[in-house]
């Protein structure tokens, strides 16, 4: 079985013409064109399935007046786009372009401010339904996952690829959103091949094509090729996959260090990371995009405080506490600082991560203008060990305790109900606040 | 600058000050050493800016003058020379340095040596002197609990105090992580009453101790609110202090604490070591549980089982049991000079003290862990 139909899952005959006459190319089951068809279709089991547009699509989900309209979902003027529907894509509208340009390309976009609580719910329903048909699932981001699902066919009586496509039908008819498909014999494929028939697509790179696929193309493609080592390898001039096949691995390492045995066997469509479910979020954060350039410790610090409160809480959902305090601040000429510092012991205390964060940033406002800041715990331990009682700090049994009545207050009367006066806006224009939990660099889209 | 001076006597004093450069450097000079050599004497000085360290040993002198080289570079070529080797270094103009050693000789880049900074120790005004058993002692007994948490800078050295008392005025140390402390303290010697409390950082704090581990000469110790240098036979370190405020110490030690239990330090040391072997990784919690005359370890977790020791002991209060990190509890039973410690506690929530029994300068507090 080589070809899969994409409206109704069901297997379509080898010999099934591929359109030849007027009926014919169509599904022999419902009819329809859409026949997924790959010589190695039956043979390939690791997927990668990653949601389309996802914020955009939960928000047109939830309010059908948006259908065909062009949806923005991200920050106030000074924001990024976090996701953009199709209809803005048309537009010219990309996902990570400033909103300002976003909205110049697109006046008429509805933009809408990203209710990540709303989307980690979906993300999640999501997931679910992608455990029905593996165990094995490794979450990338809230909204795209990697699956094994080697020797499943038996279990479910179908191919890999039927499964899946089942699987995304059930997505778009039950939850509202709609996803693509990347299907391949290792993860870096499967991901690169999700990316190639998107919005609902589908897409398989089999073993035979895979050298030759991967020769022409950019290197950029390449999980893990961001824009500067991009850059250097072009100046070395290595501008395709191809290109890199020309080296052995420890020139290439010796060049570019330990990704460098990464692009070598990249380049020869090997990848032997497993698909690996209990690979978690080895990090929270927050961060935020200012309207206005900030510079004091004044402006800049309720907005430390908002984004502490704000990764505890996530912190806490999480049930994990965290050893290592990130700060991350871009300035106006767009260049991104971060810096860490490691805890005595774990904490889930906001005040204490507010207090290590601040006096880190307390370093680097030298008079330097902000675009961004953004904080973040990483290094989990449990919450049981968090906050151990201190000598020194005496404060910290009180800080818990304050913490823990304002959690009370807040699960009763909401997130707004209660907040400290140091998280109180001095300006006006501070932005709302986009976060994001991720387990790896954000992956950047590749052409 | 040229002189000659053979290999061991040379590796020395260049190991010392490379154990302040720093590996990485965004300021070129502060990965060099500095050497002056005049009057037969070779001086060589290395700095992180924090931290300086200039020793002087006698060469044979061709040529006096000075000369920068690389610290670590120039470390190393000394370390591989032939044991016994006679090595000659050599500068003409500022940008570059010979060695030259039997049939091998390096050339090396060297930075001008007007931009090497010194630390000035001019304004020293407080100088006693220390036995180097005494300042072995204050260093050992308190600086595991030194803290390295950033943001609580203040808690990154040792703090070094002399007490007000009039009679048996005393020369205190003092450590703390906010999980445990450690407080030594000596009669105070000639000169440093009145001194300023100091927190000495924790880098100064190691590689002092570094250099005095077989020191039999006195240390001559100065001292501002700023700065403090340590100086004896012929090496002198001069170190910046941290700029902070120690918190109030005392106030942590619990006075009312009254169940008293003692033990022989070495078996006890040895049956947390074992029981520990099956804490998690994480917590490395044990719990002792206490009735009179028995204390039993226990250690317990959900990947490896558990494991329980008794061990005998002088304890005659109610029963209770109170948990600790393992590690915590060794590192202290490190430092105990007697054969017997003494625990005195309260409860479960409250902060215990150790005391030596064969050192009465010796105090530890130590917080518990919830087990």
């Amino acid at each position: 079985m080589t070809a899969v139909c994409r409206e109704c899952a069901e297997a379509v005959p080898e010999d099934w013409p591929e359109a030849a006459g007027e009926d014919s190319g169509r599904c022999p089951a419902c009819q329809s064109p859409r026949i997924a068809r790959h010589p190695e279709l039956d043979r390939l089991t690791i997927a990668h399935i990653d949601c389309d547009a996802f914020y955009a699509s939960v928000e047109k989900r939830d309010n059908p007046d948006l259908a065909d309209k062009p949806v923005i979902v991200g920050g106030g003027r000074r924001g990024v786009v976090s996701a953009c529907c199709y209809v803005a894509r048309l537009y010219g509208v990309r996902s990570a372009m400033p909103m300002f340009k976003a909205l110049t390309v697109c006046p008429d976009a509805v933009v809408i401010r990203p209710d990540m609580e709303k989307y980690s719910r979906v993300g999640r329903e999501v997931r679910e339904r992608m455990l029905t048909l593996t165990p094995l699932v490794e979450p990338l981001s809230i909204d795209e996952a990697f699956l094994d699902l080697t020797g499943t066919e038996r279990l479910h009586g179908r191919s890999p690829a039927q499964s899946l496509i089942r699987l995304v039908l059930d997505i778009e008819r039950e939850i509202g959103v709609t996803a693509s498909i990347g299907l391949s014999f290792n993860k870096f494929l499967a991901k690169i091949a999700s990316d190639l028939d998107k919005p609902k697509g589908f897409s398989a790179i089999g073993r035979d094509e895979a050298l030759d696929f991967l020769g022409e193309k950019p290197v950029g493609l390449l999980w893990g090729v961001g824009k500067s080592l991009k850059q250097k390898l072009v100046k070395d001039g290595i501008e395709t996959i191809g290109d890199l096949r020309a080296y052995d691995q420890a020139t290439l390492m010796a060049r570019y260090g330990a990704i460098g045995s990464r692009l070598y066997r990249f380049s020869r469509a090997e990848d032997d990371r497993e698909v690996d479910p209990t690979s978690e979020a080895k990090s929270i954060s927050s961060e935020t995009t200012f309207n206005q350039d900030l510079s004091s410790l004044g402006d800049l610090n309720p907005v430390l405080w908002r984004l502490c409160e704000k990764v505890i809480r996530r912190l806490k959902r999480a049930e994990l506490a965290g050893c290592t305090v990130q700060l991350k601040l871009k300035t106006d000429k767009f260049q991104t600082l971060t810096r860490s510092r490691a805890l005595e012991d774990p904490t889930q205390l906001a005040e204490r991560l507010y207090r290590t964060a601040a006096a880190m940033l307390e370093k680097e406002a030298d008079g330097r203008k902000f675009r961004l800041l953004g904080v973040g715990l990483s290094d989990f331990a449990q919450p049981e060990f968090a906050d151990p009682p201190d000598l020194v700090d005496t404060d910290r049994d009180r800080s818990k305790k304050v913490e823990a009545a304002m959690d009370a207050v807040r699960a009763k009367l909401g997130e707004t109900a209660i907040i400290k006066g140091r998280g109180l806006d001095q300006r006006q224009d501070a932005a709302g606040l986009s976060s994001s939990t991720s387990s790896r660099p954000r992956r950047t889209k590749s052409p | 600058m040229r002189f000659t001076v053979e290999k061991a006597a040379l590796l020395k004093p260049l190991s010392h000050a490379q154990g302040v450069v720093e590996r990485r450097n965004t300021i070129p000079i502060l990965s060099n050493v500095l050497m002056s050599v005049k009057d037969g004497q070779l001086n060589l000085t290395a700095t992180d800016m924090d931290i300086d360290v200039a020793e002087t040993l006698p060469v044979d002198m061709a040529q006096e003058g000075s000369a920068t080289a690389p610290a670590h570079t120039f470390h190393d070529i000394v370390r591989k020379l032939p044991d016994g080797a006679e090595v000659e270094v050599s500068a003409e103009g500022g940008s570059r340095i010979t060695v030259k050693a039997g049939r091998s000789s390096f050339q090396l880049a060297a930075l001008p040596t007007d931009e090497f900074p010194v630390l000035d120790g001019d304004d020293l005004t407080y100088n006693f002197t220390l036995q180097p058993d005494a300042l072995r002692a204050i260093i050992d007994r308190t600086r595991f609990a030194i803290s390295t948490e950033e943001t609580r800078y203040y808690l990154n050295g040792i703090y070094m105090h002399a007490t007000d008392s009039d009679v048996d005025p005393m020369l205190r140390a003092v450590a703390t992580d906010g999980h445990r402390l450690a407080r030594f303290e000596m009669a105070l010697p000639e000169g440093a009453k009145g001194m300023p409390g100091v927190i000495v950082p924790r880098k100064a704090v190691n590689e002092v101790r570094k250099l005095i581990d077989d020191v039999d000469d006195e240390i001559e110790i100065s001292l501002s609110e700023t700065k403090m240098r340590f100086a004896f036979g012929h090496i002198r370190l001069t170190t910046k202090l941290i700029d902070g405020t120690f918190p109030d110490y005392e106030r942590v030690i619990p006075q009312g604490n009254d169940k008293r239990l003692s033990l022989d330090c070495k078996s006890f040391a040895q049956a947390v070591d074992r029981v520990a072997t099956i804490s998690t990784e994480k917590s490395r919690a044990v719990k002792l549980a206490l009735e009179p005359g028995l204390l039993t370890l226990s250690a317990s977790s959900p990947d490896a089982g558990m494991a329980t020791e008794e061990v005998e002991v002088g304890y005659d209060a109610g029963q209770m049991e109170i948990g600790f990190n393992s590690k915590y509890l060794l590192d202290i039973a490190q430092q105990i000079e007697g054969d017997q410690v003494e625990f005195v506690l309260a409860d479960a929530a409250s902060p215990t003290v150790v005391l030596d029994a064969g050192d009465s300068g010796a105090l530890y507090v130590l917080m518990p862990m919830r087990v």
